[in-house]
């Protein structure tokens, strides 16, 4: 089991506590009645599902109830920081030496 | 003494904790600390099992956790029969009652050895190229039978009655192992103020010191030391000492998972669990595994009486027994001669050491000597006689040449040692291959732990307890413990021990046909391994799975090794270029107990009761599960059987009242100043100009557009809404709201509050319910003019403060009482009264279902599927056509969802008015095409509705609406259903009862 740390509660806790809510950084558009099909599309069904460095939304569903956004090793599940839902996207170099999964090998 | 191989003056065990066990139906005589397998090796007794596909004999080979062999079945009582119980861990406690598997009629006398003979044919694969015509057979003939041939113990066949206790623990430094290097870790970092767990497998720490007499620390023999040293921790504040407890699972963040033993060892556990499972965080980890002896491959290897060098010492040096009279040792390592010197110096006659190595040296090999065992170097044994126990060994030069038998009674072996690395592995470290040792040892870690002593390659005493004296002391600082920890404990004499090989000796080798075990619990030999690379098996994990090399339940400890190097030599490989296969936990069995631990029965997933639950219970109304729910399905009266009292229910619904419980209804309360604004985004519906004190059934949709759930809203002020979401949808909605108010639409001023168990609601519906509320109603106005249908209001219901609703999912006229939780029960038997003189009934989920089935309601779920828009399910009005913006909006607009030919929500009615429909049935426009048919759609609810006299359909047709009086057909067993195509309302289509 996973601790999570969650950046509202400024604790790590239990995985149990947490939902994982898909893939972080996909901002609804604004006009969305005018956006094509193909945006649609990419906006709702085409999710990167990386091998390594993953950008995601956790909730901490049984605690303070906040969704928030992780940076997380695909590979070796290890969280490399959790940040509060609205703040930048940390960049992907920081964890590049750390990653198991950075590249993919295949 | 107790039993005949008991040697006076040797072992730990005293002679006045006499116990009495059995073994087959035969009464034996134990002593308190006894392992089974010692007690019965105590009383002669090697032949204790029946191999798993052989059926061959076969004794105790190993005194610990490893063993593959010693597996039988411990009997407390009917329910608590517990199969393949290792003789080598369990202890014995007076009235033990043991059993033999897999043999029939007796232990000794096997009618299924006959597998033995016919071996050729069961070698590597055998199952899956033999029995692979005709294809049905191998369910019904070949494998029950092959099942009942094979395999070990019988499962019981009761409920476990036992208890299984769990517990979470966090902790500084773990520390996994209680041999010398763990307790040397475990006394460092325990001293530096760190909090400590360590936690050993057997029933007091020590490990190897259980047998290594040669070892002396702190001026003290071994074992004693480590009695101290456990006491001196034990006495600690900061430190748990967990003995009988085995670290099975090693998992990411040093979440580590711990296995203890807390009453299978007594004659009378009491009301302790059985087992506990603790789950512990340890910020550090240390690992003093220890290492696991290796057993020779050669010839008949599995005879009784063959058993690891240490396995014989730890019989002899801590529980007093030897193994033997005349014992035989085949040795390609050192350790084995200690075994041969110890038994020799209690008395027991060494029929002769088989060294493979050509000259062995060292203190060990001049020790033998010196106490005149006969030497044999550079022999190997190359076959036993003796079926049921072995009684001679048969020795040649390596290279070959004339052989001698040798009379011996026991014969032990040694080919070295293997580093315990499961853990570490199973912690995703890498082990590296150390060439010049042919071992495996641990690598970089990838989590915050450490291996110290003999699971690290560190084989001198001293220095495995500096390095884990220091490790310790690391660990607890690396926590921020600051206080001083003492130097590791001085060494004042160790045994050395070098040398071993993994792999065949000499005569089980390339061309052999003989049988050499490689893993003794699934019958694998050397020759199977080499026939899984002659088949065309190259990866290891190929020859382990083609093989079934170490896949029994002692997980390949003795045998994995060895099977590597067979197969690196098969295929001309290094053994590090063949790989290992990967640790997986659990590292020793684990039973469920232990892992299901509490959640069973009731407590295995919580149930949910409404207010009113000991009412329905009391007015016997049966339950159905929705979810966690239990809720009332129907109120069978004396003589009604399920359809006759929903009939009846249903049918004086329509002509006087029923009551219901609505209570498991979800119930968010939308408040904040922009709670107008974020439902208009959340739901389909325009909501702004909705007036407080009103109602508006609301349609929420995923962003895809299709409908995600329904419920009717309140507007209660213009900054609250009541909104309903359906039984099963209230934490998935009130989620979905969240992450829409959080992420998306943040500058929204909105407050979302589960009330579902705040509020009980009791339904009351059909043309008697305003005369049945009432007499109970204060503050509200009940006329039709100043509470219209789709209105809510607060005030009093039986003095209580309460939300009344005027709605119907009946299509009666109708109520919702909304009281809090606490008053639920007394509002309802209130009710209750009142509805019993006007003849109403209480009613329960399945009548709600046929009534809003006839009235073309839909159940979000049952009628839709995920794949529904609101324009599918006949919900189009229910979307604010000026609106520019609400979730779902734009996916509404993808081609596909605009498209001709949707499936449509229709009714259906069938030819035949009293054949109903089965749910979930397939439609197709005509019967009589070829098969595979053309299916337009399906039935989605479909009941006996005893108020239009006949049966009633919801479909989903493609192109329904279009298709009005259409006749389609529903293939069934028996012949195709004609049904006709209709609206969805089967009663009071104009809609004018709800009016009152």
């Amino acid at each position: 089991m996973l601790l999570i740390h969650c950046p509202y509660c400024e604790e790590e806790r239990p995985e149990l506590e947490f939902r994982h809510a898909g893939e972080a950084h996909v901002a609804r558009p604004v006009e969305i009645t005018a956006e094509s099909d193909e945006a649609f599309e990419g906006y709702f069904f085409i999710r990167a599902n990386p091998r390594g460095i993953a950008y995601e939304r956790w909730r901490h569903i049984h605690g303070c109830g906040r969704f928030f956004n992780a940076v997380r090793d695909t590979v070796s599940d290890r969280f490399f920081a959790t940040y509060k839902a609205g703040r930048k996207k940390p960049d992907a170099a920081k964890f590049a030496g750390a990653a198991t999964g950075g590249k993919d090998k295949r | 003494m107790v039993g005949a191989n008991r040697i006076a003056g040797t072992g730990r065990l005293s002679a006045a904790g006499r116990l009495a066990f059995s073994f087959d139906g035969r009464s034996y005589q134990g002593l308190e600390g006894d392992t089974l397998a010692s007690a019965l090796l105590a009383n002669d007794v090697h032949l204790v099992g029946r191999s798993f596909k052989y059926h061959r004999p076969r004794g105790v080979l190993s005194a610990g956790t490893e063993e593959p062999n010693a597996l039988v079945g411990v009997h407390r009582d009917a329910a608590r029969r517990t199969p393949n119980v290792r003789a080598t861990v369990q202890e014995v406690y007076d009235g033990l009652t043991a059993v033999s598997q897999n043999r029939w009629p007796s232990l000794a006398f096997d009618i299924g050895a006959i597998n033995d003979l016919f071996s050729p044919f069961f070698s590597a694969g055998f199952y899956y190229k033999t029995f692979m015509w005709p294809k049905a057979a191998w369910a019904a003939f070949y494998e029950p039978k092959i099942r009942a041939a094979a395999g070990l113990g019988v499962a019981p066949d009761r409920p476990d009655p036992d208890r299984y206790a769990a517990r979470y623990a966090h902790c500084d430094v773990l520390v996994v192992g209680g041999g010398a290097a763990g307790l040397a870790a475990a006394l460092t970092a325990a001293e530096t103020g760190a909090r400590v767990i360590i936690c050993d497998e057997q029933a007091a720490p020590g490990g190897a010191m259980r047998f290594e007499t040669g070892a002396r620390i702190d001026g003290e023999e071994g074992w004693a030391w480590a009695q101290k040293a456990t006491a001196r921790l034990a006495g600690m504040d900061n430190v748990r000492v967990l003995t009988r407890t085995t670290a099975f699972g090693y998992y990411a963040q040093n979440f580590v998972a711990l296995a203890e033993r807390v009453g299978d060892h007594l004659a009378e556990p009491g009301d302790r669990p059985r087992e506990r499972l603790w789950q512990v965080r340890a910020r550090r980890v240390v690992l003093a595994t220890g290492a696991i002896e290796r057993h020779m491959v050669f010839a008949d290897n599995d005879r009784p009486g063959i058993m690891l060098a240490s396995a014989a010492r730890t019989y002899l040096n801590h529980y007093g027994v030897c193994v033997g009279r005349n014992v035989g040792v085949y040795a390609g390592n050192d350790s084995a001669y200690a075994a041969a010197i110890d038994l020799k110096r209690a008395g027991v006659a060494i029929a002769a050491i088989v060294d493979l190595r050509e000259t062995p040296k060292g203190a060990l090999y001049e020790e033998a000597r010196g106490l005149g065992i006969d030497v044999l170097p550079g022999r190997a044994v190359i076959g036993v006689d003796g079926r049921t126990r072995v009684s001679s060994m048969t020795v040649t030069p390596r290279t070959g040449g004339p052989s001698r038998r040798i009379a011996i009674d026991a014969l032990l072996t040694s080919s070295g040692w293997t580093p315990s690395v499961h853990l570490y592995s199973q912690s995703r470290g890498k082990v590296a291959f150390d060439a010049s040792t042919q071992r495996f040892l641990p690598d970089a870690y990838p989590q915050d732990c450490v291996s110290v002593g003999a699971c690290n390659g560190t084989d001198d005493l001293a220095a495995a307890l500096k390095e884990a004296a220091a490790a310790g002391e690391r660990a607890g600082r690396a926590t921020g413990a600051r206080a001083k920890a003492t130097k590791a404990p001085r060494v004042d004499a160790s045994e050395g021990w070098s040398g071993g090989m993994p792999g065949v000796a000499p005569g089980a080798g390339a061309d052999a046909a003989v049988k050499a075990f490689v893993d003794f619990q699934n019958d694998v030999t050397a020759k199977d391994i080499r026939q899984a690379v002659r088949e065309g098996m190259r990866s290891i994990e190929h020859v382990k799975r083609f093989t079934t090399n170490g896949m029994a339940t002692d997980q390949g400890k003795t045998s994995n090794l060895h099977g590597l190097a067979i197969a690196a030599d098969a295929l001309g490989k290094e053994m590090h270029e063949v790989g290992l296969t990967t640790f997986r936990p659990p590292y020793t069995p684990v039973t469920f107990g232990a892992l299901v631990n509490q959640a069973r029965g009731a407590l295995f997933d919580p149930t949910r009761k409404t207010a009113m639950h000991d009412w329905h219970e009391k007015h016997r109304a049966v339950f159905e599960d929705v979810g966690q729910w239990k809720r009332p399905w129907y109120y069978p009266r004396a003589g009604e059987d399920m359809h006759e009292a929903v009939n009846r229910e249903c049918a004086t619904v329509r002509q006087t009242a029923g009551l219901f419980d609505a209570s498991t209804l979800g119930k968010i309360e939308v408040v904040g100043p922009d709670a107008a604004a974020f439902m208009e985004l959340l739901y389909t519906n325009p909501w702004q100009k909705l007036e407080p004190g009103r109602c508006r059934y609301g349609v929420m949709l995923r962003e895809d557009g299709f409908v995600y759930d329904d419920g009717v809203v309140g507007r209660l002020a213009p900054d609250r809404f009541h909104v309903t979401t359906t039984t099963g949808g209230a934490a998935r909605v009130l989620n979905h709201m969240e992450d829409y108010l959080q992420t998306e639409f943040p500058h929204l001023k909105v407050w979302l509050t589960s009330v579902s168990e705040q509020w009980a609601v009791i339904a009351v519906q059909g043309p008697k319910s305003r005369d049945i509320i009432a007499p109970f109603v204060e503050g509200i106005d009940l006329a039709d003019a100043a509470l219209p249908h789709m209105s809510v209001r607060e005030g009093q219901v039986c003095g209580v403060p309460a939300r009344l609703f005027r709605m119907s999912f009946s299509g009666e006229l109708g109520f919702e009482v909304n009281v809090p939780a606490d008053y639920g029960e007394a509002v309802w038997e209130a009710l209750w009264t009142e509805a019993e003189k006007n003849g109403a009934c209480a009613y329960g989920t399945e009548t709600m279902h046929v009534l809003r089935a006839e009235k073309g309601f839909i159940i979000v779920g049952q009628d839709t599927d995920g794949t529904v828009t609101p324009d599918d399910a006949g919900l189009a009005w229910a979307i604010g056509k000026k609106k520019t913006d609400f979730v779902g909006i734009r996916g509404l607009r993808r081609p596909d969802l605009m498209a001709a030919g949707r499936k449509q929500l229709v009714g259906l009615r069938t030819r035949d008015p009293n054949i109903v429909l089965e749910e979930g049935a397939q439609i197709v426009a005509d019967p009589n095409q070829p098969v595979p048919m053309t299916m337009i759609g399906h039935v989605t609810s479909s009941y006996w509705s005893q108020n239009c006299g006949r049966s009633i359909a919801l479909a989903l047709i493609a192109d329904g609406r279009a298709r009005m009086g259409e006749t389609v057909y529903v293939p069934m067993p028996n012949g195709a259903i004609a049904a006709e195509i209709g609206q969805t309302v089967f009663f009071d289509e104009k809609g004018e009862r709800v009016h009152g």
